[in-house]
């Protein structure tokens, strides 16, 4: 545990708390105290936006648990999540109470997430790349053509969450909830970070072979890692589904996949916090895009034209840009930033 | 049976623009051990250029086409200069994610340039067909089939027998020996990336001459991977064979699922459900070197 200057332990009790220090409780209480206030000052639009930031969340620190922590590369993430919200979408409406049906969805995935998971015993690399995008485009066939289910490629309608009589219909009422469901997985995938399992993931990433020689059983922890992250992904998809109140199988494409693992990178691979900022960051982009395309059309009327096929060429970019010059993410930033505020008048 | 045979001639047609494709990709996987995601939109790339020169600027066919083939030369040099290079050494999600990143550029390119829509390429072979065993085969399937095999003639005899070729092949057996022996690996990553976007364009120009272009070229590029996994990474003799193997299996598994199953679209899956057996039995494919560890 790195102490801060002034920071005494006295129990292993306080050494172990997620939240070392008063400074960090504080600033953790008033983030929350800010979100919390969000539904009161803002617009729905915007509203909206945070909600898909919390869904977002969600995925992208499960994928981080997989690629970033375990190491291994998964393009069939965007279909794990499309499985989630099937599942869930599918289990209420054949009248299962959405607080059964959401983790019911997260075990289905999980399940899913196992099923392709196992080939990663003996691929690595980029043949597990290779296999999970086979996945992914397996598992949008399956959206599109098992009709029984998912309705094909008219989709299902499902009906907004309802938990014991209250329904979250409004954005007001689904922020807190999404904003609950991603504080939980945020508190779950730290913790699991932080216990024996989370440290055999980063044993399996550094060097399988060393990791093996300490005792990590590697196809347990490997199917385990794949199985937690798609239960994260799945419990994404089944709130994603519910805000929507539609699932088609069109946004569980391979660019589902790239984006989330475009948030783990430029967030920062491996790193929970970093999973958080490149899901506010990816998220936040292509809005920001819409705007200055909005204050771009007054000048140029045909920027707007544009706007589609700038925004796919902008992530690229983006990506490219993150990947050859800052390529542990913004949470590299963040923690700069701290380290300038520790120091501030000095630079040492 | 004359359905079957129908689907088999056009999978060989498919499957040899694959193979051109699934050429690129395993020379510069082979040169450079990155996997290149961007393959498909290399394609799509070569195939407007080719159509811009053509139709928007009235320049004849075999004009444009070779210019096409110097443009690409430019294009693969500087991808390989700007994007690849900085990225030497850094882990494979990285460069993974590098190539797809310039996959999504490329495609917002062609989209800002050219728009969505179907693009058709005016007829520059004849119309009537051959007929082969009763089936009528377009002319332009034959060439399609006869250029790409012509291609992999040539980059075949460039690999064993020009100093260029014997220099790559050498860089890929052992980069650090390579480049102690004087050859600039730089320079062999840049002509790999060269000699790919070359044949990807090739590809991009029989495909538009056969069904018209659109910016969803790309996702052709996606069908490299069951083809270069069955036939090895790193064969080009299995690239050839591999994506001739999948362009028929999966016409005919589309003819049939069709037939017996009543299921649409099943192209889009077969190879791939192909590629995940053939991970699963023999991961390093028919002609690929064995050396992948395994857990």
């Amino acid at each position: 545990m790195q102490g801060k200057c002034g920071l005494f332990f006295e129990s292993y009790r306080e050494e172990n708390a997620l939240l070392v220090g008063g400074f960090q409780k504080a600033r953790f209480a008033a983030l929350l105290a800010v979100l919390c206030a969000c539904p009161f000052v803002l617009n729905s639009y915007h509203l909206s936006i945070l909600i898909l930031i919390n869904i977002a969340v969600v995925g992208a620190v499960s994928l981080n648990l997989l690629t970033g922590m375990c190491g291994q590369i998964s393009l069939g993430h965007g279909a794990f999540i499309g499985v989630g919200a099937y599942a869930c979408g599918a289990l209420t409406l054949q009248g299962v109470p959405f607080l059964v049906a959401l983790p019911a969805a997260g075990c289905i995935t999980a399940a899913t997430g196992m099923l392709f998971g196992i080939p990663s015993l003996r691929l690595k690399g980029i043949y597990l790349a290779i296999a999970t995008l086979a996945a992914q485009l397996i598992l949008q066939y399956i959206f599109l053509h098992w009709d029984a289910v998912t309705g094909g490629s008219t989709g299902l309608a499902v009906d907004p969450p309802n938990i014991a009589g209250l329904t979250f219909d409004t954005d007001e009422k689904m922020f807190y909830l999404s904003l609950g469901v991603a504080i939980l997985m945020l508190v779950v995938a730290t913790n699991l970070m932080r216990s024996r399992h989370g440290r055999a993931f980063v044993a399996i990433r550094d060097f399988y072979l060393s990791a093996e020689i300490v005792g990590v059983n590697l196809f347990a922890y490997k199917l385990m890692a794949f199985a937690v992250s798609s239960f994260m992904a799945g419990v994404a998809g089944g709130l994603w589904g519910h805000y929507l109140q539609f699932v088609t199988p069109e946004p569980f494409g391979l660019g589902l996949s790239i984006s989330y693992l475009a948030m783990c990178i430029i967030g920062g691979l491996g790193s929970i916090q970093g999973a958080v900022f490149g899901a506010v960051f990816l998220t936040l982009l292509p809005e920001v895009l819409t705007w200055l395309s909005d204050v771009g059309s007054s000048v140029f009327p045909a920027a707007s034209l544009y706007l589609v096929a700038a925004k796919e060429g902008v992530f690229g970019l983006v990506l490219v840009l993150f990947l050859i010059f800052e390529p542990e993410g913004l949470q590299r930033r963040w923690r700069l930033f701290k380290a300038w505020c520790k120091l501030f008048p000095f630079a040492y | 049976m004359e359905y079957y045979l129908q689907l088999v001639i056009n999978g060989l047609v498919v499957g040899s623009i694959y193979a051109l494709v699934a050429l690129g990709f395993v020379v510069i996987y082979k040169a450079t051990k990155v996997v290149n995601f961007a393959q498909g939109e290399l394609v799509m790339v070569g195939a407007y250029a080719c159509f811009s020169l053509t139709v928007e600027m009235q320049l004849p066919f075999l004009l444009s086409f070779l210019l096409t083939l110097g443009f690409s030369v430019v294009l693969g040099l500087a991808i390989e200069r700007l994007v690849l290079r900085p990225m030497i050494g850094e882990p494979i999600i990285s460069v993974i994610m590098v190539t797809i990143g310039l996959s999504s550029i490329l495609k917002s390119l062609v989209q800002v340039f050219w728009g969505t829509q179907i693009q058709v390429y005016p007829q520059v072979l004849p119309q009537e067909p051959y007929f082969i065993m009763g089936v009528p085969v377009a002319p332009v399937y034959i060439a399609a089939f006869v250029l790409s095999a012509l291609l992999f003639a040539v980059f075949s005899a460039f690999f064993k027998y020009s100093r260029l070729g014997v220099a790559m092949r050498a860089t890929a057996l052992d980069q650090c020996a390579a480049a102690s022996m004087g050859i600039g690996i730089k320079s062999i990553f840049a002509l790999s990336w060269c000699i790919a976007a070359v044949v990807s364009s090739v590809g991009g120009v029989i495909l538009g001459n056969i069904n018209g272009i659109n910016s969803q070229l790309g996702h052709l590029g996606l069908k490299v991977f069951p083809a270069v996994i069955l036939g090895g990474l790193d064969s080009l003799l299995g690239a050839a064979l591999g994506g001739i193997v999948i362009g028929v299996l999966e016409n005919v598994c589309d003819g049939a699922a069709k037939q017996f199953l009543g299921l649409g679209g099943f192209k889009e899956v077969a190879a791939f459900i192909v590629l995940v057996i053939i991970l699963m039995v023999k991961p390093y494919g028919f002609f690929g070197t064995k050396q992948i560890e395994r857990v």
